[in-house]
């Protein structure tokens, strides 16, 4: 009756499919804890096009715990692929333009700090011209030379942290999640149909940033195309069940845990594409799918667009009438940004919900055939595959912690969530090592925050237990 | 509700900064988040959030206790009626409960939300809604004829001692209804015990209200002899606390609030667990009534089956893991019947066996957790 861990694992069994010899340990995980979020306004699968828009913008402070260092100022005409700005604590990481044309504003915000760089784009995009003849044939260094010079490097992420990777380490692994199990996400195995060729390319340069095991992870809920299934060279796993089921951070958990001193690296399967380009063709080409998705927008499609693009021209003249909040991410982790603003550098999709700004008359009492929840306090419990329209209203007010055993429902790991959360309240660095907080990020978490009874920030006081420790550490 | 946001919206600046009664925001506060989720929008963090709110929760363990308020009522009307031996109707029995039962409801919560409301201005926090549900379990688990003064007196003690003292709703070690039957019990003892207090009207010459318990207790008679057989105790028709004494009713609570995933199961079953195998493995020994009183009716009689769906589950108190509220509720059983068996002055044993757990859960807690965080090192070690 009891499940302590809710989670299952067949046992390891060895693969003899002659597609994948080269590992022989696949992993079929099953999670039962989590939860999928059923929302109205998922992205019909065909691609909408519209008018080229050419404002783009890189934002720094997608990048966490990035300082800056310019490289350009306003006037200066770049191609995609230059040089915008380097880590001014790791100068070999370059930042790239993701379009060829002129820098037309920089923003700053308090202190100076940068926050945009606005580039505006020339019709036709020219590239940098970059030479890596004979790459199946580089070293590791030589290939991590080649990823921080071309500006590809901000795309490999690693765990702990949930940072751009340190260069300098070796990865014990490397976690390529090839589906999002977030609210609405963009289906990869759709987005990257036809590239299987480029995708097996940029599995073979990024598996040899590790001398572990690179693992590609499939969704165990549906067949993955073949760009995915049938791909070499790395240990194919496949894991089931509800959001958070997708993230990396729950994967490596679950595949290869990250003790204190360890690293794992990530890399998100469109941005595969973008280094197999880079080294197969040359060329600086962030050329990104995304979805435009949520209640409030007319008609969700997926659309072919460049990282950085200004994203008003996918919503113009798309939009529900009402107050509405444009989000660039899922709605559980993703930045709010205005419907002028910009996609953000690791976003794949274009989220659009209503604002819930109006005060509701004892809501707290009403039956509730129309509000979801994980808990079944409200009527909504008697239609489980109802999608909803949830906006952006809190739902309530901040509390101490009264309820408990919430938080363990939504996170398939054997972590205690809620004792983790006291002990980055009261910074007890020690407690939260051993409680396990190198192995999550805030996404892991966000599920737990949009359950908390009590409306506490999970997802930033992870993020604060985790800049503590790089302090702590370095 | 148009005349309602319009009222609060006209008396907002007198409460507001700088207005006259600034300091009494939390007050008005309370009363605005009361009929009105507020409007507020999230602005960092996930975008959108669960429909559940403290408020919710609260409200919905009042609504899992329905059941028990209103048989509890019924059952004060038909203890009444028998005692001065006279029929009546359900109905009756119900109004004349009613009448009972709303005084001792109206002190909890009045005294109760008072002295919240006056720590929540002192402090200048908004008023938490932990009391919605301590101001109704309460009355459901004094004695029908407590002297009101009595009642007000050991609420205050409970709010003030039980909760505020340590911080408020959220950060108190022990169960503050309880705390309030505890305070009553060993302050007021006559009033709590033997057989006059638990049926009105029990003073009638000739009537005996003891309850169950208080019979056993005496080892007088036992279980066979007594006047109530086992589905008096089940659908409890029998002398107790308000709230007590139907296990139906109880039963009815615990399955709303385990459905809804706002109960844990796993303490409610465990602490039954605890306690039948407890009450067996005495059976075999069998030395006075209570020992030798049938396992399974040990968790219809008494505040056994009320206190391991209302009380002991109470998330703050109670273990925090999932495997702690296991243990814990396993011995919250094993105290209950152990007291109850071996201390025939303290025969309520629930209570105190909770309230003991309550002590000893974060101790539960730390062990669950040092297994997890001994497993993350050893996994440590074997990689260096």
């Amino acid at each position: 009756m009891f499940c302590f861990k809710g989670i299952k694992y067949r046992s390891k069994f060895i693969n003899l499919h002659a597609k994948n010899v080269y590992y022989s340990m696949s992993k079929n995980i099953k999670l039962k804890k989590g939860l999928n979020i059923n929302l109205v306004g998922e992205a019909d699968k065909v691609y909408a096009s519209v008018k080229f828009n050419k404002n783009f913008v890189i934002k720094p402070t997608d990048f966490h715990n990035l300082t800056p260092k310019l490289v350009v100022k306003v006037g200066d005409k770049v191609s995609a692929g230059s040089p915008l700005f380097f880590d001014k604590y790791n100068d070999k990481v370059n930042f790239c333009s993701p379009v060829s044309g002129e820098i037309t504003e920089i923003v700053r915000g308090a202190k100076r700090r940068i926050l945009e760089l606005r580039i505006n784009s020339d019709d036709i995009i020219s590239y940098k011209k970059f030479d890596f003849k004979n790459y199946e044939n580089f070293s590791r260094e030589q290939l991590v030379s080649a990823m921080l010079e071309s500006g590809l490097w901000p795309f490999i992420k690693q765990r702990p942290y949930d940072v751009i990777a340190n260069h300098i380490d070796v990865p014990k692994a490397i976690v390529i999640s090839a589906f999002k199990s977030a609210p609405l996400s963009i289906d990869n195995d759709f987005a990257l149909y036809g590239m299987d060729d480029l995708f097996q390319k940029g599995l073979d340069i990024i598996s040899k940033l590790t001398n572990g095991i690179t693992h590609l992870n499939l969704d165990g809920n549906t067949n993955s195309s073949k760009a995915f299934s049938e791909a070499k060279g790395v240990q194919i796993n496949k894991f089931s069940g509800p959001h958070p089921a997708g993230n990396v951070g729950v994967q490596i958990h679950h595949l290869d845990p990250i003790n204190k001193g360890e690293s794992v690296w990530c890399v998100e399967p469109q941005d595969i594409i973008a280094i197999a380009r880079l080294f197969s063709e040359g060329k600086f080409d962030v050329s990104r799918i995304i979805s435009v998705c949520g209640s409030q927008v007319l008609k969700p499609r997926y659309y072919r667009t460049i990282l950085g693009a200004c994203i008003s021209n996918f919503l113009v003249d798309n939009l529900h009438d009402g107050d509405y909040r444009v989000i660039s991410g899922n709605v559980l982790t993703g930045e709010k940004i205005n419907i002028d603003g910009n996609l953000g550098f690791y976003d794949t999709q274009i989220t659009v919900i209503k604002e819930g700004n109006e005060p509701e008359f004892l809501g707290w009492a009403l039956p509730g055939f129309n509000k979801f929840s994980l808990s079944r306090s409200f009527f909504s419990w008697l239609t489980p595959t109802k999608k909803y329209d949830i906006s952006t209203n809190m739902r309530g007010e901040e509390r101490a912690y009264v309820v408990t055993g919430q938080y363990d429902k939504v996170l398939p790991m054997d972590i205690f969530i809620q004792q983790l959360i006291k002990s980055i309240m009261i910074e007890d660095v020690e407690m939260m090592e051993n409680l396990g907080i190198y192995e999550l990020s805030p996404e892991d978490v966000a599920l737990c925050e949009f359950v908390c009874t009590s409306k506490i920030e999970v997802q930033s006081l992870i993020r604060d237990g985790l800049d503590l420790l790089i302090k702590e550490n370095s | 509700m148009k005349i309602f946001r319009n009222l609060l919206d006209t008396v907002k600046p007198i409460f507001d900064k700088g207005g006259k009664l600034e300091k009494l925001y939390p007050a008005y506060d309370a009363f605005e988040t009361f009929l009105f989720v507020p409007g507020h929008a999230t602005h960092s963090g996930t975008h959108i959030k669960d429909s559940i709110d403290l408020k919710r929760t609260m409200a919905f363990v009042v609504l899992a206790m329905l059941p028990c308020i209103v048989f509890g009522m019924w059952n004060i009307g038909y203890q009444y009626y028998s005692a001065i031996s006279e029929e009546s109707t359900l109905i009756e029995n119900i109004i004349f409960g009613f009448w009972k039962f709303l005084p001792l409801l109206i002190v909890s919560y009045s005294v109760g939300l008072a002295v919240e409301f006056a720590f929540a201005i002192s402090r200048g926090h908004s008023v938490n809604e932990g009391y919605l549900v301590s101001g109704m379990l309460i009355p459901l688990i004094m004695p029908v004829d407590v002297p009101l003064w009595m009642l007000a007196v050991s609420v205050v003690f409970a709010v003030v001692i039980g909760k505020e003292v340590f911080g408020g709703t959220g950060m108190n070690i022990l169960n503050p209804a309880l705390t309030a039957r505890a305070f009553l019990f060993f302050a007021y003892p006559s009033y709590m015990s033997g057989d006059k207090v638990w049926v009105h009207g029990a003073s009638v010459d000739g009537y005996s209200g003891e309850t169950i318990l208080g019979a056993l207790a005496s080892n007088t008679s036992s279980w066979d002899s007594l006047l109530w057989n086992a589905s008096d105790a089940f659908y409890g028709i029998i002398p107790g606390s308000v709230g007590e004494t139907s296990f139906l009713a109880i039963a009815i609570g615990a399955l709303i609030l385990i459905y809804a995933g706002i109960g844990s199961g796993r303490i409610i079953i465990s602490t039954f667990i605890g306690g039948y195998l407890t009450a067996y493995l005495f059976n075999l020994w069998g030395y006075n009534a209570l020992m030798s009183t049938p396992a399974h009716i040990h968790l219809l009689i008494g505040g056994f089956a009320f206190g391991a769906v209302f009380m002991a589950t109470d998330p703050v108190t109670a273990s925090q893991t999932n495997k702690g509220k296991i243990i814990y509720g396993l011995l919250v059983g094993f105290f209950a019947i152990l007291i109850r068996i071996f201390n025939p002055a303290y025969p309520e044993g629930m209570m105190l066996a909770i309230l003991l757990m309550n002590v000893f859960a974060p101790l539960i807690d730390h062990y669950v957790i040092s297994g997890n965080v001994k497993k993350r090192l050893s996994r440590l070690k074997l990689k260096s």
